[in-house]
């Protein structure tokens, strides 16, 4: 180092550090982290809005067995547009929301490794959502359902459906790009000190998201990319017509959208690692066996996808194959439900809103990943194949699993976002309504499927009409359970009481820092001194105290014994604990 | 954490100090050649996508291709496949020249690479012009088109990723021995889309 680049060091202008955030930067293409991380946040809760209205509609056709509330091709595409929706511009850009906002602040980096890129990677997303959403006013919205299995999709309207696979592939690259900047940071720039066992398990949980992004979403583009020339070019890929094999599309698709669950569900798995030791004041379960079977889960989400094609006339050894395959993901994702109920186990259990929807999460995932293994016994899956079993089952995981976890991540991170507290009564209104309205809208399900009711479907067997109306009336529960958490967030935001540094006395680096934190997150590096959930220790005690302090990242008289060695294992953490 | 200024005297205490000091140095250290690894891995997946759908189709039909489709000139394609592996060589010459800091050299060498890249693309050109069979033929045909068609859309973009480097290469000391990274990216880019090619080129014309 020069002297000249000393001196500029040390004379370095400080004010970014003193600036809050204007509102209007939050429109704006900006390369900080946090503000890209709200940006996430905020635009896929609209679109969750957006899609729950999609879906309350479809409920309210489905309220009756006669087609009598849309037109059935509006239907179609009501279903199409919901699922793309709820997939592609909520729960996977939601997880990305959470990784942009905690990762660089959780080991301690300024930003992340490429801030102009995942500035891009945010700004694609609201076009395509405008893109897709503008297909229903062109009056030709995609209608063949979100997995859009040629030759079906092929037929049925040649602009919706080139603006379905446009706006898929926007937000695949969107995905591609996000998954690079959290891989390069989470590996590259770590603070000193945080090796990979001193990670967070959220960083755990988007490592392995991340890796399953990069390496199955390529494919699905390139099956859009064959789609897309049958559907403008005249080719035949996928069109039998023509000589081709739609079943390859289903091959390539599910390539993609097997893993695409885990990559909507390992996030939310990261969160919940956050949220349940932090509030039950314990060590958490088994750290090391819930950050590897992230990874596990990773590897073997990409080996089971043609579980979703029993049906499809695929040999029988390969439909052995993936059945076996499909039932060991229930041990890594056994393991850690088993880890995080430990982690509660004789803990000093906060019920506050965040932990309520970790603990809603835990119970109604179970009871997806239950009836997902049902569905993965090819005998039974042959039975219940497109009907509403399936339904209810990715419902029980995608909203029981995902968006259950999304809330407890809003809950539990929102006091440092916007440094103030959420309100708690509210916060278990909302808690309870979703738990009714979500058991209320799809345990039936379970029910109409066995009893053979199809899904995709306008009209139905009026033998299914009563179960069906109570089916809608959950679902308007569900919508109404969204508006406490509106109001909520919106009256929190501008006059709940301040949070101070670390409300919930966390232990993990981002509550370390003021809330909401500088906008360059850190001076100096910070030293790490104790593990991530080193709860109930005295160093614990002494590392909160100090988190409410002014400086807590820069403070240099750490009460640490043991800040010198960077490769210096920390002896408190859990895996070693538990 | 408003501290107008790193406090030489707290940073003492610190017994990190030198490496907080280094860490602050290394701010932005450069993970940018990591990333487009990492990028790599994407894209190869995408074509690996292509080459899985390639296969598939070759083994649901009972022929291939298909019954009537003309055979493969081998001359032509087999003298663009000489000059894209060759590129690559010629395109590692640069990343040595400009670590001896010969700018120059870098800059023949990127030329050259990238002349070879455009016959290569005007071989393809001469190709598709002169095939008997087009787009919507038969299913080999298809895919013909769109995987080698995939492919020199790649080409392209490294090409014009090799003259930017040229371009830019114009203004002294844009690029030295120390920094260089759009080289070394450019001579990466082409290395993927060489390897891309060979595989590309069996399964095509050879398998």
């Amino acid at each position: 180092m020069t002297q000249k680049q000393i001196e500029q060091l040390l004379h370095k202008p400080e004010t970014s550090h003193n600036r809050q955030r204007k509102w209007w930067e939050y429109f704006t293409f900006n390369t900080d982290h946090k503000v890209i991380g709200i940006q996430y946040l905020v635009t896929t809760f609209v679109f969750y809005c957006i899609g729950g209205v999609m879906a309350d509609l479809v409920r309210t056709e489905l309220r009756t067995p006669a087609s009598d509330f849309v037109a059935p091709e509006i239907y179609n595409s009501l279903f199409t547009l919901h699922a793309t929706i709820m997939i592609f511009l909520w729960i996977v850009p939601a997880g990305a929301g959470f990784a942009n906002y905690l990762l660089p602040l959780m080991i301690g980096a300024e930003d992340m490794a490429f801030p102009k890129l995942n500035a891009l990677a945010f700004w694609i997303v609201p076009p395509s959502g405008i893109l897709l959403i503008t297909s229903l006013v062109l009056g030709d919205a995609p209608d063949a359902g979100w997995t859009s299995y040629p030759p079906l999709s092929l037929v049925t309207g040649q602009v919706g459906e080139a603006i379905w696979i446009a706006s898929i592939l926007l937000l695949g690259t969107s995905s591609i790009l996000g998954s690079i900047n959290f891989l390069v940071t989470l590996l590259k720039m770590r603070a000193p000190g945080i090796g990979f066992h001193q990670l967070p398990l959220f960083c755990w949980a988007m490592m392995a998201t991340s890796a399953l992004a990069l390496i199955s979403t390529p494919v699905l583009a390139g099956a859009l990319i064959l789609l897309s020339f049958d559907l403008i070019a005249g080719t035949a890929f996928f069109n039998p017509t023509g000589g081709g094999d739609p079943v390859v599309y289903q091959h390539m698709f599910w390539f993609y959208s097997h893993p695409a669950v885990y990559i909507m569900i390992l996030p939310f798995f990261g969160v919940i690692s956050e949220v349940i030791p932090t509030h039950s004041r314990k060590p958490i379960f088994g750290y090391k066996a819930i950050a590897y079977s992230s990874l596990a889960i990773s590897f073997l989400g990409l080996i089971v996808w043609a579980h979703h094609m029993f049906t499809s006339g695929i040999p029988g050894w390969l439909r052995m194959f993936f059945m076996i395959t499909t039932m060991i993901i229930a041990v890594p994702t056994g393991i850690k439900i088993f880890s995080w109920l430990a982690t509660m186990w004789g803990g000093k259990i906060r019920l506050n809103s965040a932990m309520l929807f970790a603990m809603g999460f835990l119970g109604i995932f179970v009871i997806g990943g239950i009836s997902g293994v049902m569905l993965a016994a090819v005998p039974f899956d042959i039975h219940v194949h497109d009907t509403y079993f399936v339904v209810a089952h990715l419902h029980y995981v995608l909203f029981g699993g995902s968006v259950l976890g999304i809330f407890a991540g809003y809950y539990h991170w929102f006091p440092k976002i916007t440094g103030r507290l959420v309100n708690e009564t509210l916060g278990r209104i909302h808690f309870a309504l979703t738990i009714v309205g979500m058991n209320m809208t799809f345990l039936p399900m379970h029910q109409l499927g066995l009893m053979g009711m199809n899904r995709r479907i306008a009209m139905y067997d009026p033998k299914f009409a009563a179960i069906n109306e109570f089916c809608t009336y959950g679902s308007y529960i569900l919508a109404v359970s969204t508006l406490p958490f509106i109001i909520n967030v919106i009256w929190s935001w501008i006059a709940g009481r301040k949070a101070g540094n670390n409300p919930w006395d966390s232990l993990t680096l981002e509550w370390m820092t003021t809330s909401p934190p500088a906008i360059e997150n850190i001076e100096t590096r910070p030293i790490l001194i104790i593990g991530p959930y080193e709860y109930g220790s005295e160093r614990a005690k002494q590392v909160v105290a100090l988190s409410h302090t002014d400086k807590p990242f820069t403070n240099s008289k750490s009460p640490a014994p043991q800040t010198g060695d960077d490769d210096e294992s920390y002896p408190a953490i859990a895996a070693e604990a538990g | 954490m408003q501290s107008p200024a790193i406090d030489p005297a707290k940073t003492e205490q610190n017994h990190h100090h030198v490496a907080t000091v280094e860490a602050q140095h290394a701010e932005h250290p450069d993970h940018r050649l990591f990333g487009l690894v990492v990028f790599l891995v994407a894209e190869g997946m995408i074509f690996l996508g292509m080459f899985g759908a390639y296969f598939a189709f070759r083994a649901t039909l009972s022929e291939w291709p298909p019954a009537g489709t003309p055979e493969l000139e081998l001359l032509l394609p087999g003298i663009n496949t000489i000059i894209l592996i060759s590129s690559s060589f010629v395109i590692h010459n640069a990343d040595t020249a400009i670590k001896k800091n010969n700018v120059r050299g870098m800059q023949t060498w990127f030329a050259i690479t990238a002349i070879m890249g455009i016959i290569f693309l005007c071989g393809q050109v001469y190709e598709y012009k002169h095939l008997e069979f087009g787009l919507t033929t038969n299913l080999f045909a298809s895919a013909f088109y769109v995987l080698t068609g995939f492919h020199g859309l790649h080409v392209t973009i490294g090409v014009l990723a090799i003259l930017a480097v040229l371009w830019r290469s114009r203004k002294p000391n844009h690029y030295s021995d120390q920094q260089h990274f759009g080289i070394e990216a450019a001579e990466l880019y082409w290395h993927f889309v060489d390897v891309i090619w060979i595989v590309l080129f069996g399964i095509l014309y050879l398998l």
